[in-house]
Parts: structure tokens; C-alpha cells; sequence
């Protein structure tokens, strides 16, 4: 049997906030293959996030295992690129260091990172602003910028948490497009955060659902069309199937995506 | 033509910035002299800024030296008060032990009046530059220690966590991140301690010196000339715009991004 990407097993969490338990994850169970493209929807504070915070090893779960290409994830950080919900570049580095960080962390040599970061600036239409500083940027080039540093570190296996979230809708469309066109020429394993369910469909391979607080997966949905896919799809009776499959499921978790809408960033996610 | 222009907008945008201070200054002290000439004012009163400036012509010999011992021990001082406030702030970032001792001791010390602390130090260090030297560094570490301890404890705790998920250790998470972020925070304290700097050492000049712009004033003061000790009253404002400045200079080359324009405000 071929070693999943990432294999997470009986996994929960729970924490104190203001002397109360939270349950945060209840017994989730995930595999995502070598190369697939998996996306995680549902509602704010379902704990996505902190699922994806355990897999970075930034978070220490109360039970269960997480492992990255077999190796356990819990407590050690640096076995996978992990893109937060906001672009965290760093405003003392230019565009290009920003981009080296993950090689330089890795310990590659500062002048060997930048040149192989330098590289992929066309790739990830940022030529010309590798001099540039981050404020100087706008939001889809610094997303840009975040995911390239995020290609960039060492690591088969992204965990993209939101990456678009902060983006208006025509530039996320846009987003979409490029990356799938990026992954077509680096390919990677990703297992991608969001609460949009059109993006996680156009995107992924696989959908899961997950329910609210405490978060549980409820749903598996396969994206019923191959990789490449046009922004047109959205509005063919397969995807408008598959998206009403997702949204079902959401709706039996107990929340709906307005409430998802209203509380962007879960306390303790 | 395109540098003159350059030069001219230069020029008119300084007018711009301190056009409004330099006119009030020169309001008052045309006041000043008017004030001293109208009501006779005696000159070891009140000297008139003409009087002063024939104060300054007369003794022009004898400053370079003084001006160069207190910039001398302005500079040092400065220096080792900075090295001592970031020692002293990494240890109290770091290591919360260190800080529930240290801070509230480093506050007190800042409560002792400096004209009690100098002639201790002069006694200690003799008449030197090495007291003088002591007495700014004492003053200008505080401000830098309090600052960066402050920036250091403030790193964005997302982008530790960022470093931290590439593997990143502790000193890595120091350098590509806590440092940067806590280098502003720091040049602010210098900045205070820079202000001061100049005072400090006339302070520690004041007590016993041979050389310096704080001996010209006791020499000044014990031969009633009023108008000399206000020579060195502009003089240290001076050096201390001059010091200010130069550290500005230097955050402004260690902290770039700090001074980034963004396109909506160059235009």
C-alpha cells in the first residue's frame, strides 16, 4: 500500500476558553493521496483551521494522529508549506527575499534561494517586482507573492488556509485560473481551507464538508470533472449537481454559509 | 535643468517643513533684543542676543576643543548606552525571569537625579572623559532598553508561527523576524537617548572637567558672563539637532521599508 500524502487519524482537540471546554475537532478522519488536490469547506470555527495548524506541527492536538508522508506531524513543524489565512509577508524584505524565505529557513544558501526564487517570478506574474516592497503591492500580488514563497519551501505537501479570502470576487476568479495553470507545472499535493464552496469545487479533486463546532467531516463530494477546468463550468448542470450536493451537507451540519460569512476569522482557529 | 528643478522642489519643500519654526524663532529673538534694549535690561540679567553673538565671536577660539570633547562623549556615551539597552533587552525579552527582576530595578535606577550620581562617578573615574562618558550612557539606555524589549516582545506572533512552520528555530525566528520588527521600536529609543545625549555629558562636564562645553559654562557663570553661558545653551541645542539627526539618518539606512512611499501618497 502506497503512504498517503497525508493520513490524519481519530484526530481531536479540545481547549479552555474563559473556563469553558471547546471542542474544537471530533474524530476526523482524512487521507489525501500523493498529487491530489483536496478542499476543506465549512463553516468559521468548525476548527479547518486548526486542523491545518496541526499538520504544520504548530499545534499540539489532545488526541489522535496527523502524518505527513508517514512521518508524524504532531509537535515538528517543517514537513509541509503551510500558507496562513492572511499573506504574513514579511515588510522588511523585498518581494524577492520574501519569496526565498522558506529556502533560506531550509538552510539553502541566501544567494542560491534568491536565484532559484527569481526563477519563478514570471511564472507567478510578478516580473519586475522583485525589488519591491510588500506595502507597495496590491492584495492579489501579495497573494501572489505569498503562495510563491509557499511553493518555494521544500515540501511536497501545501496546506493553503484561505488563501484568496481576502481578495474581491473577479480577482479570486482570476486567482483560480492561474493557479491551476501553476499546479499544472509544479505539481504539489494540496489540501486547501476555504468556505467558498464554488472555489473549493473549481479547484479540488475532492470536497469535504465539514460541520460546525465540534468539527467533524459530514460529506465527501469528487469534483465530477477533470483538472483544467474553465470558469464557464461553473454554471453546467454536473457542477451546479455537485455544488448542491456540498451545500446539502453543510445545511445538515447545522450552519448555513450566511452565518460562515458573518465571523471570518474563528477564535482559537 | 531636471536637478535644478529637483533641487528647488528640495528646497521649497524644507521651506515648507520648517519655514513656520524658523519664523517664530526669529520672532522671538527679535523680540528678545527689542525687550532688552526697551527696558535697559542689565547684561548679567538678561544678555541681548546681539550681546550673545559677541560672546560667541569672542571665545570662537576656545570652543572647537570644547565642542569636540562633549560630541566626543555624547558619541561614546550614546554607543555603550545602546549596547548596554539591547543587552539588556534581549535578556528581559527572553527570559521572563529576568524581566519581573530587572524591569522594576531599572526603572528605580532611572529615579536617581544625575547631579548626585556625577561627582560619585567622578570620584570613581577621575576628571576624564571617562565619568562624562558613563553619566549619558546611564541616561541613554533606558530608553533603548525599554523600547526594543518592547518591539522584541511584540513579534507578530502569526509570522513566528510562519517561520516556525518551515522548520524555523528559535535563533531563525530571531533573525528573519523578531529582530527586524523590533529594530524601529529601537531607533525610537535611540532617538530619546540621542536627544539627551549632549546634555548628559555637559551635565557630567558640569561637575569637574578640564575640558568641554559644560567647563565653559562654570567658567562662564563664575565670571557673571551671562551672555557666554547662553553661547553654549545654543551651541548644545545644535549638537543635539546634530546627533538627532545623524540617527535618523541611520534608521532610515537600517530600516528602509520603514520609509516606503506607497503610490497613494506620492501622488
Amino acid at each position: 500500500m502506497v503512504t498517503p500524502a497525508v493520513r490524519v487519524e481519530g484526530l481531536e482537540h479540545t481547549f479552555r476558553q474563559k473556563g469553558r471546554e471547546v471542542r474544537a475537532l471530533d474524530r476526523v478522519d482524512l487521507e489525501v493521496g500523493e498529487g491530489e488536490f483536496v478542499a476543506l469547506v465549512g463553516p468559521s470555527g468548525c476548527g479547518k483551521s486548526t486542523l491545518l495548524r496541526v499538520l504544520a506541527g504548530l499545534l499540539v492536538p489532545t488526541g489522535g494522529s496527523a502524518e505527513v508522508g508517514g512521518v508524524s506531524a504532531v509537535g515538528r513543524p517543517g514537513l509541509v508549506a503551510f500558507m496562513p489565512q492572511k499573506d504574513l509577508l514579511l515588510p522588511w524584505r523585498r518581494a524577492l527575499a520574501n519569496a526565498a524565505l522558506g529556502l533560506e529557513v531550509h538552510g539553502v544558501p541566501r544567494k542560491e534561494a534568491r536565484a532559484r526564487a527569481r526563477a519563478l517570478f514570471g511564472v507567478f506574474g510578478l516580473e519586475g517586482f522583485e525589488q519591491a516592497w510588500p506595502v507597495q503591492m496590491s492584495g492579489g500580488m501579495r497573494q501572489r507573492l505569498a503562495l510563491l514563497r509557499t511553493f518555494l519551501v521544500p515540501s511536497r505537501v501545501l496546506l493553503l488556509d484561505e488563501p484568496f479570502g481576502a481578495l474581491d470576487a473577479i480577482t479570486r476568479r482570476g486567482m483560480h485560473a492561474w493557479l491551476q495553470a501553476v499546479l499544472a507545472l509544479e505539481p504539489r499535493t494540496v489540501l486547501l481551507v476555504t468556505h467558498d464552496v464554488e472555489e473549493a469545487l473549481v479547484l479540488a479533486d475532492r470536497v469535504v464538508v465539514m460541520s460546525p463546532r465540534p468539527g467533524r467531516l459530514v460529506e465527501e463530494v469528487a469534483a465530477p470533472f477533470p483538472r483544467a477546468r474553465e470558469p464557464g463550468i461553473v454554471t453546467s448542470p454536473g457542477f451546479v449537481a455537485a455544488k448542491a450536493r456540498v451545500l446539502a451537507a453543510l445545511g445538515e451540519g447545522g450552519g448555513t454559509l450566511a452565518e460562515a460569512g458573518e465571523e471570518r476569522r474563528a477564535p482559537g482557529a | 535643468m531636471r536637478v535644478l528643478q529637483g533641487a528647488a522642489r528640495g528646497v521649497s519643500r524644507a521651506a515648507g517643513a520648517y519655514g513656520p519654526s524658523a519664523v517664530l524663532l526669529a520672532l522671538l529673538v527679535v523680540g528678545w533684543e527689542a525687550w532688552v534694549r526697551v527696558f535697559d535690561t542689565r547684561p548679567y540679567i538678561l544678555p541681548a542676543p546681539s550681546r550673545i553673538w559677541e560672546g560667541f565671536w569672542g571665545t570662537k577660539g576656545l570652543l572647537p576643543e570644547h565642542i569636540r570633547t562633549t560630541l566626543a562623549e555624547a558619541v561614546l556615551g550614546l554607543g555603550f548606552g545602546a549596547a548596554a539597552g539591547v543587552a539588556i533587552a534581549v535578556l528581559v525579552a527572553g527570559i521572563p525571569l529576568v524581566r519581573r527582576v530587572l524591569m522594576p530595578l531599572l526603572v528605580v535606577s532611572q529615579t536617581v537625579p544625575m547631579v548626585v550620581l556625577a561627582p560619585l562617578l567622578i570620584v570613581w573615574f577621575g576628571f576624564g572623559m571617562t565619568p562624562k562618558v558613563v553619566v549619558v550612557a546611564l541616561w541613554g539606555f533606558f530608553p533603548v532598553a525599554v523600547a526594543t524589549a518592547d518591539g522584541l516582545m511584540h513579534a507578530d506572533r502569526e509570522m513566528v508561527g510562519l517561520v516556525r512552520s518551515m522548520g524555523g528555530n528559535r535563533l531563525q525566528v530571531l533573525r528573519y523576524i523578531a529582530v527586524p520588527a523590533a529594530l524601529p521600536a529601537f531607533f525610537s529609543g535611540l532617538k530619546i537617548a540621542a536627544a539627551y545625549a549632549v546634555g548628559g555629558a555637559v551635565v557630567g562636564e558640569w561637575i569637574g572637567a578640564s575640558s568641554g562645553l559644560g567647563l565653559y559654562i562654570t567658567r562662564a557663570q563664575t565670571s557673571f558672563r551671562v551672555d557666554r553661558v547662553f553661547v553654549a545653551v545654543v551651541l548644545i541645542a545644535l549638537l543635539s539637532m546634530l546627533l538627532f539627526a545623524a540617527v535618523h539618518m541611520l534608521a532610515r539606512l537600517a530600516t528602509p521599508w520603514m520609509y516606503v512611499k506607497t503610490e497613494e501618497e506620492t501622488t
